[in-house]
């Protein structure tokens, strides 16, 4: 995500009219001081991008250029999304008239061996992008030397020094291991690791209730394996909760096992290889004890920020969550040193926002703007086997900020037109839109649950964008038959009490 | 059969007068009649009743010349959206449980479809529809009659059921919404041996090797959906696909069809349908004649669909009684800007308006303001501006706003700027299927600070993108904001935010 930025940054900077300095021999670089070791001057250095063959995980993963997004994240995980769905496809099929085998088995190593491939393709166009744009990569592991030098160190030990005028910090964040749980780092795995196992994980414990266990959860139960999340408190925090539970609840209803208010103590290995998981629940204090092939970390993420020596640059980083401290313009405490992406504190962790932000840093930079990224109304989406698509406040937010005197919230419980055949369940379909009492009624959020969530959320997120006003989205003519009409379609308010369901063509 | 209630209403004409002199709503049996029990009839007629309205609606459907019939709700439920977009999901199926191979899933044969399991299915939904439309009316105490409703007088219908029996009813406002139904080609054979939308989604029996005949959008996505369950599909085409609609991105849907094995026979109109072989389907041999020359060609189809266009239901409602005019060659009904017909307590809403878009959205819309407005004290127009659609053909294709031609015409083309691209699905990039396909193009006004005024996406779940993208142009969409949004990702909706040249 923030490497993709970061790539962004580089890309669109070697097409301004600053050019690239090339490597100076011995003999001075714009009049500082020699250096044996061969210092190279850059107008910009971004340092992220994927790092390369350096990234390590636990189980010895390694993965290509392009960040978590292409790696281990969006792209992977949205893929083992769509095997997941087909799964459901196929159980649909026959009340369309298709004649398929009642169980039809999944091959977790031949969807792995296809995504895999697709993400090395991803990796490979990403070289030949920058190779195009005239970007040189380095593949190194980059920490500072002082506030205009970082020191790169290759996987074989050697040192690079570069010097540039401005720098970029997109480094990324990656999973977090318990530290307190015996056993957490040596047996179990996280999202760095799930997308390129090559043998099926089994009977998975994912621990979290972050998207990224909801997602992982979600997927691995639609192929078939048997999987538990275990949660301390709520799921999905942050997002609006209403919401949230009606996710669980879908997951929970179609074969997902759910420990709530549970947290693990130990983990360890038998003797046959399998895992046996101890934990506790909060509530009562009582310790349980499970068997299962794999346990997945879905704890949170850190940022990759503590191996740059960011003291030696006089960077400043929030002390709790050690992310990097900006300001609007990206902007690190040294002016010419900027952090975009995961790594920087406050910003969305998302692949497009990272994009956005590198871009407009990069324009910036090269004077052919002074446009700054607009944090707000950033829209998104949780892959969850029944999607959650978003834009704007929760309703909480939007009570918290305006008072609930004057949100109204209209909302529907729908049918999906292809559920009814396919004798799907769609309890849990379900569209808000959290609004501001006084006429127009402008929209300050969108919640839609539902199939293609992210297709449907994303041009309302535009319309948002625009200043969209319940009045208008009335105005706005369905298409007939889709989901996303009954965005346009919502009449009912929670607060007149009556039944939110939809009915009739 | 003598209209008994004409005759006795000469003494309660008297009397009536009276009544009309007291109390000016009495004078008629119902506040308002509304004509069609389709979307946009039941959308007015249920409004209407919310607000405290007397209302009856009649519907009835003339069986078409296969002897197709169906229950309340109109075109859109019964032959047409929604079976529609059941078969266009089975096929979508077929095409997921290809992709699934790709993506793990373990199944050796290659998947056959049954036709009777799928319409059987499909009607059983309708049928659920029709029956929650009668209850919807009943709990809304709407009249609900299944008549043949026809003007004998100002004010008063006749309206004739199965069997033939008569009776009138009067009211002080009447809303005509009696749609359309497709309309035959006027060759030898084609109303004895071809079937027609009205006829296909409950066809008893699979339609086998099928000619399509037409270009609308009707044609395409039926020809879609059929070839995608697996069967032999041939289009004969006049002249341009989907006349009206922006003709690259036509020429794009045409294209995916051929390549995923639709023929196309261009620039042909079939001059004589012949009988082979009799049964469930038959053998039928189509003569058709180039547009362009003597040539001629022939074929033989287990079934021929002719989709193409559809024909008002104006013309055998006794309209010329009350005066109502109608455009004689098309037999559509022109109206105002509130809906209103030449013959002020007349309106009419749906398909059988002249210059309105024939979607079950705008129709209902139509007729819930036009109640609003009649009763309700409502100001409020259907805005026909920016109402975005989607074809559901194999690769659907989602629009709102004007076409390129159009926008050259109304603005020129050297105020417009197109930006558009072409992208890959990631679900398509696994699967491996074509990347170079799917598209995106935006039209923008470059006088009106580039205000997106038109608007194509042809991709998977092209409905659901491009329905948010309608409430943005309906807020003044521009390049700018467009570009100022975040994506969510991966999505293809998202496709905007990518570089576009």
């Amino acid at each position: 995500m923030a490497a993709m930025a970061g790539r962004a940054a580089a890309l669109r900077r070697s097409g301004a009219r600053f050019r690239w300095r090339t490597r100076v021999a011995a003999g001075g670089v714009r009049g500082a001081a020699q250096n044996a070791a061969g210092r190279q001057d850059y107008d910009l250095l971004v340092i992220g991008g994927g790092s390369g063959g350096l990234a390590c995980a636990k189980e010895g993963t390694r993965w290509g250029l392009g960040g978590t997004c292409v790696n281990v994240g969006c792209i992977p995980k949205k893929l083992m999304h769509q095997a997941a769905l087909l799964g459901d496809r196929i159980r649909d099929a026959p009340h369309y008239g298709w004649e398929v085998p009642q169980q039809v088995p999944h091959d977790w190593r031949k969807m792995a061996e296809a995504v895999q491939n697709h993400v090395k393709s991803l990796n490979w166009g990403h070289r030949v992008q920058l190779q195009d744009r005239k970007v040189k990569y380095f593949n190194i592991k980059a920490s500072f030397v002082n506030e205009h030098v970082v020191c790169g160190v290759t996987k074989g030990g050697k040192e690079t020094l570069l010097s540039a005028e401005h720098i970029v910090i997109a480094t990324g964040g990656r999973p977090r291991y318990p530290t307190n749980i015996e056993g957490a780092l040596e047996h179990g795995i996280t999202s760095d690791d799930i997308f390129w196992l090559k043998e099926s994980p089994g009977k998975t414990l994912v621990v979290g209730a972050s998207y990224v266990a909801l997602e992982c959860a979600g997927f691995l139960t639609g192929l078939s394996l048997d999987t538990t999340v275990m949660m301390r408190s709520i799921p999905l925090r942050g997002f609006d909760q209403q919401m949230s539970s009606l996710v669980t609840e879908h997951m929970a209803s179609h074969g997902t096992q759910f420990l709530r208010g549970c947290t693990p103590s130990r983990v360890k290995k038998l003797p046959d290889g399998q895992l046996q998981v101890t934990w506790k629940d909060l509530a009562s204090g009582r310790e349980d004890m499970g068997t299962f092939d794999t346990v997945l970390w879905a704890i949170g993420r850190v940022p990759e920020t503590r191996s740059l020596n960011l003291e030696k640059a006089g960077v400043n980083t929030n002390p709790n969550t050690h992310k990097i401290l900006v300001d609007a313009q990206e902007a690190t405490s040294v002016p010419h040193i900027y952090a975009i992406g995961d790594a920087a504190e406050g910003r969305p962790e998302l692949t497009p926002t990272a994009t956005m932000a590198g871009r407009l840093l990069a324009q910036r930079l090269c004077g052919q703007s002074s446009d700054l990224m607009d944090y707000d109304n950033v829209p998104t989406t949780v892959f969850t086997p029944l999607e959650y698509g978003c834009v704007g406040l929760s309703e909480e937010e939007a009570v918290a900020r305006h008072g609930e005197e004057h949100v109204e919230v209209y909302h529907a419980f729908y049918k999906p037109l292809e559920f009814t055949v396919a004798e799907r369940d769609s309890s849990q379909c379900y569209i808000k839109m959290v609004c501001l009492r006084e006429p127009p009624q402008l929209v300050l959020g969108l919640h839609f649950l539902g199939p293609n969530a992210g297709e449907v959320t994303q041009g309302f997120a535009l319309g948002i964008k625009c200043g969209a006003s319940y009045t208008q989205v009335m105005r706005t003519v369905g298409i007939h038959p889709t989901c996303a009409e009954e965005v346009a379609k919502l009449r009912i308010t929670k607060r007149s009490g009556l039944e939110p369901t939809v009915t009739g063509c | 059969a003598k209209c008994l209630c004409c005759i006795g209403n000469l003494s309660a004409h008297q009397s009536g007068l009276l009544q009309k002199l007291l109390q000016k709503e009495s004078a008629y049996d119902y506040d308002l009649i509304v004509i069609g029990g389709g979307s946009g009839g039941l959308a007015c007629a249920q409004e209407a009743a919310i607000l405290g309205k007397k209302v009856m609606v009649l519907d009835f459907v003339v069986p078409s010349p296969q002897g197709t019939s169906w229950g309340l709700g109109g075109t859109c439920v019964n032959v047409g959206c929604v079976p529609k977009k059941l078969m266009h999901q089975a096929a979508l199926l077929g095409q997921a449980l290809s992709d699934s191979r790709k993506f793990g899933w373990e199944y050796n044969q290659q998947a056959k479809h049954n036709w009777e399991t799928m319409t059987e299915a499909i009607q059983n939904h309708i049928g659920s529809l029709n029956w929650s439309y009668r209850v919807s009316l009943r709990e809304k105490a709407v009249a609900y009659v299944n008549s043949y409703g026809e003007f004998v007088e100002h004010h008063k219908i006749k309206a004739t059921n199965r069997k033939g029996q008569e009776t009138c009813y009067t009211a002080a406002k009447f809303v005509i919404a009696t749609g359309e139904r497709p309309r035959y080609l006027g060759i030898q054979g084609d109303k004895e041996y071809c079937i027609t939308s009205d006829d296909l989604f409950s066809l008893p029996y699979c339609p086998g090797k099928t000619l399509v005949v037409g270009a609308s959008y009707v044609a395409l996505e039926c020809a879609g959906f059929l070839a995608g369950i697996g069967l032999d599909v041939t289009v004969m085409v006049r002249s341009v696909l989907l006349r009206g609609f922006d003709q690259e991105m036509a020429e794009k849907v045409g294209s995916y069809m051929e390549q995923h094995g639709i023929k196309f026979l261009r620039k042909f109109i079939p001059v004589m349908v012949q009988q082979l072989e009799k049964g469930l389907p038959g053998k039928l041999k189509v003569v058709a004649k180039s547009t362009e020359g003597p040539e001629t060609m022939e074929g033989v189809y287990n079934t021929v669909l002719l989709a193409i266009g559809r024909d008002s239901c104006t013309r055998k409602i006794g309209l010329e009684k009350i005066g109502v005019k109608i455009n004689e060659k098309t037999g559509k009904i022109p109206v105002n800007d509130v809906e209103q017909t030449n013959v002020p307590y007349v309106y009419a809403v749906g398909d059988v308006l002249e210059g309105k878009l024939e979607l079950t959205p705008v129709a209902i819309q139509a007729g819930k303001l036009l109640a609003r407005r009649l009763f309700g004290d409502h100001l409020e127009k259907c805005d026909y501006i920016n109402v975005p659609t989607t074809v559901f053909t194999p690769l659907e294709y989602g629009c709102c706003g004007l076409s390129e031609e159009k926008a050259i015409e109304v603005y020129k083309k050297e105020n417009l700027e197109v930006y558009h691209t072409f992208f890959w699905p990631l679900e398509w990039t696994v699967a491996g299927r074509d990347n170079n396909t799917c598209y995106a193009k935006i039209i923008c006004n470059k006088f009106n600070n580039n205000r997106v005024i038109g608007f194509h996406i042809l991709g998977p779940n092209a409905g659901e993108v491009t329905q948010g993208f309608a409430v943005a142009m309906k807020c003044g969409l521009t390049k700018q904001l467009l570009d100022d949004t975040i994506g969510i990702h991966p999505t293809c909706g998202e496709v905007q935010k990518r570089e576009v040249f």
